[in-house]
């Protein structure tokens, strides 16, 4: 106790040492080995050998583009739809749920106790080519006879967007919810239409978090695979499915090492720009 | 839902247009709960079909054969079984480690604070399918076997960030002036951190906990990637959905979706009662 005493500027080390240390061994260090693997050449069969093999990220980025682009134009319908369906959402339970607030943000996470992939399966059922939802719509000729709903980009983006919505939810209701209500009144008081009080008192206030939740969402839906593999076909697969198949059934760990480096760096940019506008400090609460 | 709704009930009563307007937003928090809920419906309903073939993707009649026969399939109760050790190992160590890092951000200043708050955030805001693979290219590289171990590693390394967040919330609303009053009573540092820091963010430390092994629980991607010949219960998930997945995945999704949400429920509960 007495040496704590004495050096007590060490003690937010010891707290943050073992944590740390985890978190660099596991984290750190394999994001290492997996840059030293994407600049390797070789085959599965004769083995890799590192060679500064920047044309690993040229081939990466040439031969898989267009599932790069999709991934990034998925996530990002995803993202979208996913504030536009959650915001009135967060918004009723933030305002007008009164001591309800917590049995109906429950209803919002309610989908995160399902597993993942089980809820996706139940997607499989509903969009499926015998299923209702596809049924009611051909009835309406709003899809052909021969139609189809899963194994379109439609599923694809669907099943996404539902997966990753209360990531959305959250952080906009947190937001919502610490607004005082008694700005909005003082707002219209001072005449602002009811339009007027939510445009320049409401929504900037909601800001962070529409911003966390963007990221939140954007995120985990850019490197998805489970969605496009379920509730799609080849047609809409996504980076994710790329790595994932170039790692686990291909074995060729440069191209699918560089093209998680291109997934991420593309990622961290776009978060670090983010990050820059609000502060890693608000970010991480 | 009463309560709430009484206090902004005169102004809305005064005009039509704007009563319209109040309705159309409650309309369309109920049509979003259903889209929200309907997934999980299907989920619960379908533990109850009767699949006519391997696929059970459409509604062939109610059974409860497959509620009676939950242990038919062979290998999932033991997937099942792994999901658990490997969630309770992974978030115990995890809420410990992220328990320490977000009392040292929260109570001390040191150097080096804004990078430890990056390294945090970093794994986050990683995908997950860019974590899983450069564990498995570091275990590859040390020709290090993966299997139950390794997933336990992979797990902890995930979650300590989100206790981190966790506890860090719980700590920032925390009234420094209890500790202060401690202290003036003649308890020591570690006497006040025993018996006045700790009990008082102890809820927080739970919420960590959970949270942790609810990802734990639920992780596939990552797990996916470093599990060796270990099957977790959504690696089971996964392997069956190609030849068509049996009922019975059903049966223990519906029991995961009850045990979480009456936790949930208790949790809520408790608050109410005690913020009363």
């Amino acid at each position: 106790m007495s040496w704590v005493h004495r050096h007590r500027g060490v003690v937010p080390y010891l707290l943050l040492a073992p944590g740390l240390a985890w978190l660099a061994v596991f984290f750190v260090v394999p994001l290492g080995f997996l840059g030293y693997q994407s600049l390797q050449e070789g085959s599965f069969d004769f083995g890799y050998t590192f060679s500064w093999a920047w044309q690993n990220y040229r081939d990466a980025i040439s031969n898989y583009h267009e599932q790069l682009i999709r991934s990034f134009v998925y996530a990002g319908l995803a993202t979208i739809i996913a504030l536009v369906v959650s915001y009135p959402l967060a918004y009723w339970i933030a305002f007008r749920g009164g001591r309800w607030k917590n049995l109906l943000l429950l209803a919002i996470i309610a989908p995160f106790f399902v597993t993942y992939l089980i809820r996706t399966l139940a997607w499989q059922t509903i969009l499926a080519d015998h299923g209702v939802v596809a049924g009611i719509l051909r009835d309406l000729h709003l899809l052909d006879a021969d139609g189809r709903l899963l194994a379109t980009s439609t599923a694809v983006v669907a099943g996404i967007t539902y997966n990753f919505l209360p990531f959305m939810a959250l952080p906009l209701y947190v937001a919502l919810e610490a607004i005082d209500p008694q700005l909005i009144e003082a707002a219209e008081d001072l005449y602002a239409s009811r339009l007027q009080a939510f445009l320049r008192v409401t929504l900037p206030l909601s800001l962070p978090g529409v911003f966390a939740g963007t990221l939140l969402t954007f995120i985990p839906a850019a490197g998805d695979f489970i969605n496009a593999q379920l509730l799609g076909t080849p047609r809409q697969h996504m980076i994710g499915n790329v790595i994932q198949s170039k790692f686990l059934e291909l074995i060729d760990y440069p191209a699918a090492a560089s093209l998680s480096f291109v997934l991420m760096a593309a990622i961290l940019f776009g978060v670090l720009s983010y990050a820059r506008v609000l502060g890693t400090e608000r970010l991480t609460g | 839902m009463t309560a709430g709704y009484a206090a902004s009930q005169p102004a809305v009563r005064a005009r039509p247009l704007a009563r319209a307007r109040y309705h159309a937003l409650t309309a369309y928090a109920v049509l979003a709960f259903g889209y929200l809920l309907l997934p999980i419906a299907i989920v619960i309903a379908f533990s109850f079909n009767d699949p006519a073939g391997r696929f059970n993707y459409t509604w062939q009649g109610f059974t409860l054969d497959n509620w009676r026969n939950w242990d038919a399939v062979p290998g999932l109760r033991n997937a099942m079984v792994t999901s658990l050790e490997v969630a309770a190992i992974s978030s115990l160590v995890a809420t410990a480690l992220g328990t320490l890092i977000a009392l040292a951000l929260v109570r001390y200043g040191f150097r080096g604070r804004s990078a430890t708050n990056l390294l945090i955030f970093l794994p986050m805001s990683t995908p997950e399918i860019v974590l899983g693979a450069s564990l498995l290219a570091l275990f590859l590289s040390l020709q290090f076997a993966t299997g139950f171990l390794t997933i336990v590693i992979a797990h902890v390394m995930f979650n300590i960030s989100y206790v981190v967040v966790t506890v860090k919330a719980r700590l920032a609303a925390f009234d420094r002036h209890l500790e202060e009053a401690a202290m003036d009573l003649g308890a020591n540092e570690w006497a006040t951190f025993c018996r006045v820091t700790l009990p008082l963010i102890m809820p927080g430390i739970l919420a960590a906990g959970l949270l942790a092994f609810a990802l734990s629980v639920d992780d596939f991607v990552i797990t996916y990637f470093n599990s060796g010949s270990t099957i977790t219960f959504p690696l089971f998930v996964w392997g069956a959905a190609r030849v068509g997945a049996p009922p019975q995945v059903n049966v223990f999704g519906t029991m995961i979706f009850v045990i979480a949400l009456g936790l949930m429920l208790a949790n809520i509960l408790l608050q109410q009662k005690d913020s009363r």
